[in-house]
């Protein structure tokens, strides 16, 4: 079993880091240049890019909005992984030897979510990093106008929020493509609409916990 | 030895299996054939408890599927061999590890035992330099060839072939035949194959099970099925020009 956690450690996190790392640098850049551009009022204090730029990552895009990029990447990985081998009889294989091939292929991507976190802290790091970049250099503001906002009002309890949200959002990205992956049927054509139905739920399901979660948690 | 005995399966409101009373002996190669939509893959798929089946009973030398606590029923399926016929290897892992697999999931071997067991069966598939190779970068043949060392890495009681020939050029599918009946002869192991090829009929049926629409229509040996009046037989076998002249030569020859 500790091979395939180390391998779908590496398939779904590590594999992962690079497109989370480029998306959230950038969305964070042009978070902040938003923000800077539509505070228009000259009594508007110009750390307040910082803070919002801070609010919007931690609260809303780096958990959410990087899990419906990650259904996408992670959950059509993970569902054509599996129902090819379905469709090639592999899973067949797994059973006609005694194994449970549920056991055997979704528990390992299982825990590797668990180390979805890590991600998402990544995420967090690099949008607020974006910005600050995107703001000192295009002339939005200062460096210390920037930090003075990141800083501004920090109540701890969003970072809880935010990470019981990625933990519940990693259950869906490991269960609801995997379910999709294993009980597939038919051949390579449905390895493809699985694959697509499987990022259609997964994302509806995120986009409704989320809800579901900021109204229980800061509602 | 395998009895199976009046064996019910239905999906939803389609019967597909109809009562099959039958048996496949040890040491022989039991050949299951029959037309597209007979029942071939189901009949197989329930031996091999992949499927459950309503009416009927499978025993596996005297032991009844149905009858065995779920740690017997694991026993039993670590003593079972499968070729699939898409060989179904693992496609992440190299001929090496597809073999090793079963021995890793059921012995407690070490390593350097598990390897030299590997080496040993893929040598008897004449594969012994395909070791690193990904499944991917073998050819059809040799794809079947790893999944029977797959099947009998572990010293199966039992080996069950789903087409092995399908897909494959008619002188590797020769090799694969004579290869499924050497190592049955060989391990003494009880064989059945679910099989559309006419050739592997003749060359290594030394049981033939023939279904028609969910039944037994008919059983014997690649002997008998030269003489034989069933006409639902004549017709599937004979249906080929090829066939029906090789049959007259051997009933003119065996007068």
């Amino acid at each position: 079993m500790k091979p395939l956690i180390l391998k779908d450690i590496d398939d779904l996190i590590i594999g992962s880091l690079g497109i989370v790392a480029f998306i959230s640098f950038f969305v964070g850049g042009v978070v902040a240049i938003q923000t800077s551009l539509n505070m228009t009022s000259p009594i508007m204090p110009k750390y307040l890019v910082g803070f919002a730029t801070r609010q919007s990552i931690i609260l809303e895009f780096a958990p959410t909005f990087i899990s419906i990029i990650m259904a996408g990447k992670v959950g059509s990985f993970i569902t054509s992984s599996i129902g090819t081998m379905r469709v090639t009889e592999q899973i067949d294989a797994l059973e006609v030897m005694g194994i449970n091939g549920i056991n055997y292929l979704v528990f390992p991507k299982f825990i590797a979510l668990t180390l979805y976190p890590f991600v998402i802290s990544i995420a967090m790091f690099l949008g607020i990093l974006g910005g600050l970049i995107a703001c000192v250099y295009g002339g939005y503001g200062t460096m210390e106008d920037y930090i003075e906002g990141v800083q501004l009002d920090f109540t701890p309890f969003h970072f809880i929020y935010a990470f019981i949200k990625t933990f519940v959002f990693a259950f869906l990205l490991a269960t609801i493509p995997s379910y999709y992956g294993y009980f597939m049927k038919g051949g390579a054509l449905e390895v493809g609409k699985a694959s697509t139905t499987s990022f259609v739920w997964t994302s509806v399901m995120i986009i409704l916990v989320n809800f579901l979660l900021t109204s229980l948690l800061l509602g | 030895m395998i009895e199976v005995n009046s064996l019910h399966k239905s999906f939803g409101e389609t019967h597909i299996l109809k009562g099959i009373t039958t048996s496949f002996e040890k040491g022989k190669t039991n050949l299951i054939i029959g037309q597209s939509g007979s029942g071939k893959t189901v009949f197989l798929k329930c031996l091999l408890g992949l499927f459950e089946f309503e009416k009927g009973s499978i025993s596996y030398e005297g032991k009844i599927f149905s009858n065995l606590t779920r740690n017997e029923k694991t026993n039993l399926r670590s003593e079972m061999g499968m070729v699939f016929q898409g060989s179904a290897l693992f496609d992440s892992m190299t001929i090496a590890e597809n073999v090793m697999f079963p021995l890793r999931m059921f012995t407690k071997q070490s390593k350097s035992e598990m390897e030299d067991r590997v080496n040993e069966v893929l040598q008897r598939v004449n594969l012994e330099n395909a070791h690193n190779k990904m499944p991917s970068e073998a050819s059809g043949g040799m794809q079947k060839r790893v999944a029977i060392a797959r099947a009998i890495v572990n010293k199966p009681k039992f080996l069950f072939c789903d087409e092995p020939n399908s897909g494959l050029d008619p002188r590797t599918a020769i090799v694969i035949d004579n290869l499924i009946q050497e190592i049955t002869d060989e391990f003494n192991i009880t064989t059945v194959i679910n099989t559309h090829d006419m050739n592997s009929v003749m060359e290594i049926g030394e049981k033939i099970v023939f279904l028609k629409d969910g039944l037994l229509e008919w059983e014997g040996s690649s002997e008998t099925i030269f003489r034989t009046e069933n006409e639902a037989v004549t017709n599937f076998v004979y249906s080929s020009n090829l066939f029906r002249k090789v049959r007259k030569m051997y009933l003119e020859e065996n007068k």
